[in-house]
């Protein structure tokens, strides 16, 4: 009779404990959000951990598809205008209902808060929003703008009864964090812990009702920190698994991992506007023309990288070969480019032919502290340019004074280096922001070719992206788009993508996380096995 | 006495400008904190929007002025990153530090002396030697791989205590912390100890020295001669004899943990202000660092005194000078 009742106790102990499991959520996170405020901080952890609490017109899904979430569908109308519908019946956390005056206020605030270090100006400039009725709106531009949809998805609406004359501490205190996503916002402590409850009223837009009755995110910074927490079943989820223990983790059987490509390409930016480049040398330490200005040796570059051996070696085989700016299954991916293949043979005669036969030196830099073990791919990259007869030296640092330099840190504030990794993660989903950032002829006046560090220019080019940017027909932008890269990238080595970067997440083994290409860590795309 | 205390906090002020001046030139030096805020597909336009909201438009010296004129008035500046005031930012995460810190000295003493005087009396025995062996790993092991040592063994291999992060907030007479509540004990325990290690080390090797000198004195012999029982000769004779460099010792080592409990605070993620600043530095937000670092030198400065203060009651032939 006693084991009988002990059985018993242990039974319904194990079925209280599931239950409570499969309400509650814990989530470590790498990188907290610096704000509540989903306008403040325009970076990827408050985006991520915004749409969990406020929804945007265009919803984007796990690989940056658009799907109907507040706004139920958009069309161009005429060369000017888009329409966009909004969906019915959507109440506001508080109760209140969700309308067309919402929309427009949240145009005016987005790009408006206060010492915002990062704002939403770049995808509403330029756009005036007008109410039809309670639940149509219609967006006018000066120029046919096709990017509307990509743009509107990064926006999150708010609520204009609590978001009029709110300021970002009133977000973060929770009195205007009012949304309309699928969790309610409950209590942030910075450092500490996010808490957020189920919205039982939530429109289901993206993956109907919420699965969790409490969600817990934990910011824990480091990997090893990260790991540890889940293995001791503090927390049910974490993000940015280390690549060097994603083998280790997936023999066991407790956890589930997933990786999945993320929009962001790891690639080569090289000096194109300076005869006399900083940090290049004859062999020996003579004065040479810039060869990076030779396009056979920029090419000769893409074919002395071993990406293979970049994939498999250093990156543990958690990434993939890149061939161009955004792995296949974007918009405006070209379907003709494959990553070059690795040949030094070629690479050597295209080294003779551009008459640096005998090579030359090199100092190259990377960050060591912002993408994927990227100090690693600068160490490897040396040694295999070093194949190819041209003498390295590496420098990496910490991105805190990389990037300075590497945007304005030589003369008149341009860009310091002359040969330098770095990474682009398409935020807008696709061909069109790597491009206009990184190939386009930098024009500070058109807001083009902001983080063209290398300087890359050619009118061609810069012609077909700008008649992309304003051909609304997204077939036909697909293929300049996609035309821009071919020739850019696959004729021009204006940049030389290495490798597109991949994530992991894991969770525990009765959850399964849908990995994202934009890096987010939603709640949402969380499955039971 | 009174003198002596307007004298020093003259003093500090003369250092905490020399300090601003030192932490703001410095800060300003090192990269360029928009490139680590601002989305990367933001166009030129947001760019120079940032760096205008931001101040960052102003000369380094028109800057630091600023800083100087706000900070008499009590405003160390806004954080880039939070876009709330520092000085907030600081003391909203100060009681989760000071509560591990008052934690971690309270472990580190309640060992480290009384193992000490053992190892004091009794040198030539094994468990003396064991003691000051094991207080030379303390030492020498990196905080950061004990903290993750200790995770592994005790959080992950036995389950026994959580892995990271701070506890529930109690509340005791008014005051909040997590050291009112079994989670919050639970949770402060393996970073209070990660913490901990290195002032029991030091501690241990201090009191012992002590204790080997101060038992020979003419002092310890006539007590014991005169009969004294050795229970009162330890507590009183020679502990407070041997208090001296620990009380010294404890108040430096205290700042330090509460200035640099940063990699204890990251490993266990642990919400207080060596986990902010560390952050602030990786990311350039350069109002908190400074603001971090002036309340540092506040703080020292402040410890100093009280360390100064307890000698002359714990030694009456230590006496301030200027105090008559």
């Amino acid at each position: 009779m006693n084991i009988l009742n002990r059985i018993l106790i242990i039974m319904i102990g194990c079925v209280l404990s599931s239950m409570a499991l499969a309400k509650d959520l814990t989530v470590g996170l790498k990188s907290e959000p610096s704000s509540i405020d989903p306008h403040y901080h325009n970076l990827g952890p408050n985006n991520s951990f915004s749409a969990h609490v406020f929804d945007s017109l265009v919803g984007s899904d796990e690989n940056q598809q658009h799907y109907p979430n507040l706004a139920v569908s958009w069309k161009p109308i005429n060369d000017t205008t888009w329409e966009f519908k909004l969906r019915k019946g959507v109440k506001w956390h508080d109760g209140s209902n969700f309308t067309a005056d919402d929309v427009v206020f949240t145009s005016k605030r987005a790009a408006n808060v206060p010492k915002s270090p990062s704002g939403f100006g770049t995808y509403l400039k330029g756009k005036t929003f007008v109410k039809i009725d309670s639940h149509t709106i219609h967006i006018k531009t000066a120029k046919p703008y096709p990017l509307m949809p990509n743009d509107l998805s990064t926006v999150k609406i708010i609520s204009k009864k609590h978001g009029e004359g709110a300021s970002t501490s009133d977000y973060n205190s929770g009195k205007a964090a009012i949304g309309t996503g699928p969790y309610k916002f409950v209590e942030w402590v910075p450092g500490d812990k996010i808490v957020l409850k189920a919205n039982p009223n939530y429109h289901g837009a993206l993956k109907g009702k919420p699965a969790f009755n409490r969600v817990l995110f934990k910011p824990i910074k480091t990997g090893p920190a990260r790991i540890a927490a889940l293995l001791a079943g503090d927390v049910d989820l974490i993000d940015s698994v280390p690549p060097l223990d994603v083998a280790r983790l997936k023999k066991n059987a407790s956890l589930k991992l997933t990786s999945g490509p993320s929009n962001r390409v790891i690639y080569i930016h090289l000096d194109q506007f300076r005869e006399n480049s900083p940090y290049i040398k004859a062999i020996g330490g003579g004065k040479i023309k810039n060869p990076l200005m030779d396009v056979r040796i920029r090419k000769a570059i893409s074919l002395a990288i071993n990406r293979d051996a970049m994939v498999t070696k250093v990156m543990e085989g958690i990434a993939v070969k890149a061939g161009q700016l955004l792995p296949a299954g974007f918009h405006g991916v070209s379907p003709n480019m494959k990553p070059d293949p690795y040949d030094t043979k070629a690479a050597k005669k295209l080294m003779a032919d551009a008459g640096y036969g005998n090579g030359f030196e090199m100092t190259i830099h990377g960050p060591n502290d912002r993408y994927i073990n990227d100090a690693k791919i600068v160490e490897a990259l040396a040694q295999m340019l070093s194949r190819i007869g041209i003498k390295t030296k590496v420098e990496t640092m910490p991105k805190s004074v990389y990037f300075k330099r590497a945007s304005a840190g030589g003369l008149n504030k341009s860009p310091e280096f002359s040969f330098m990794l770095l990474g682009w993660g398409a935020g807008s989903g696709e061909a069109s922001s790597p491009l206009r950032a990184l190939l386009h002829t930098y024009d500070k006046s058109i807001g083009m070719g902001r983080a063209n560090r290398g300087r890359h220019s050619d009118p061609a080019v810069d012609k077909i992206i700008q008649k992309a940017l304003s051909t609304v027909n997204a077939d036909a932008r697909g293929k300049l788009l996609a035309e821009a890269t071919e020739i850019a990238v696959g004729k021009n080595y204006g940049v030389i993508p290495i490798h597109y970067q991949m994530n992991t997440w894991a969770a525990k083994s009765s959850l399964s996380y849908q990995p994202r290409t934009d890096e987010y860590t939603l709640v949402m795309g969380l499955s039971n096995n | 006495m009174t003198a002596f205390i307007l004298r020093r906090s003259t003093q500090s002020i003369i250092v905490l400008f020399i300090m601003s001046l030192l932490v703001f030139s410095g800060v300003n030096l090192v990269g360029d904190p928009v490139e680590m805020l601002i989305n990367p597909e933001a166009d030129q336009a947001e760019v120079e929007r940032v760096i205008k909201e931001l101040g960052l438009d102003k000369p380094v010296t028109e800057q630091y002025w600023y800083f100087l004129m706000n900070a008499f008035k009590g405003d160390l500046g806004t954080s880039f990153i939070f876009g709330e005031p520092a000085l907030k930012l600081i003391v909203q995460r100060m009681p989760a530090t000071i509560e591990l810190a008052l934690f971690s000295l309270f472990i580190s003493l309640i060992f480290a002396i009384p193992l000490g005087i053992y190892a004091g009396l009794k040198p030539e025995s094994k468990i003396s030697k064991t003691i000051m062996a094991g207080s030379i790993l303390g030492f020498s092991m990196p905080t950061f791989w004990v903290g993750i040592l200790f995770i592994m063994f005790f959080a992950v291999y036995l389950g026994w205590l959580p892995s990271t992060g701070r506890g529930e907030i109690g509340s005791f007479l008014g005051v909040r912390s997590s050291l009112f509540t079994l989670d919050g004990l639970s949770h402060i325990f393996l970073p209070a100890l990660n913490l901990a290690l290195f002032k029991l080390s030091s501690v241990i090797r201090l009191t012992r020295a002590g204790t080997r000198e101060i038992i020979h004195q003419d002092y310890i012999k006539f007590a014991r001669a005169k009969g004294v029982a050795e229970s009162r000769v330890i507590n009183v004779h020679l502990l407070k004899n041997i208090l001296i460099p620990i009380v010294t010792i404890i108040g430096l080592e205290f700042g330090s943990l509460i200035a640099f409990s940063t990699v204890t605070e990251t490993v266990f993620a642990w919400p207080g202000m060596g986990k902010l600043i560390i952050d602030s530095i990786y990311n350039l937000d350069r109002p908190v660092i400074v603001a971090y670092l002036m309340i540092i030198v506040i703080f020292f400065v402040f410890l100093n005194l009280l360390v100064d203060i307890l000698y002359t009651l714990l030694d009456p032939r230590v006496r301030v000078q200027g105090s008559n």
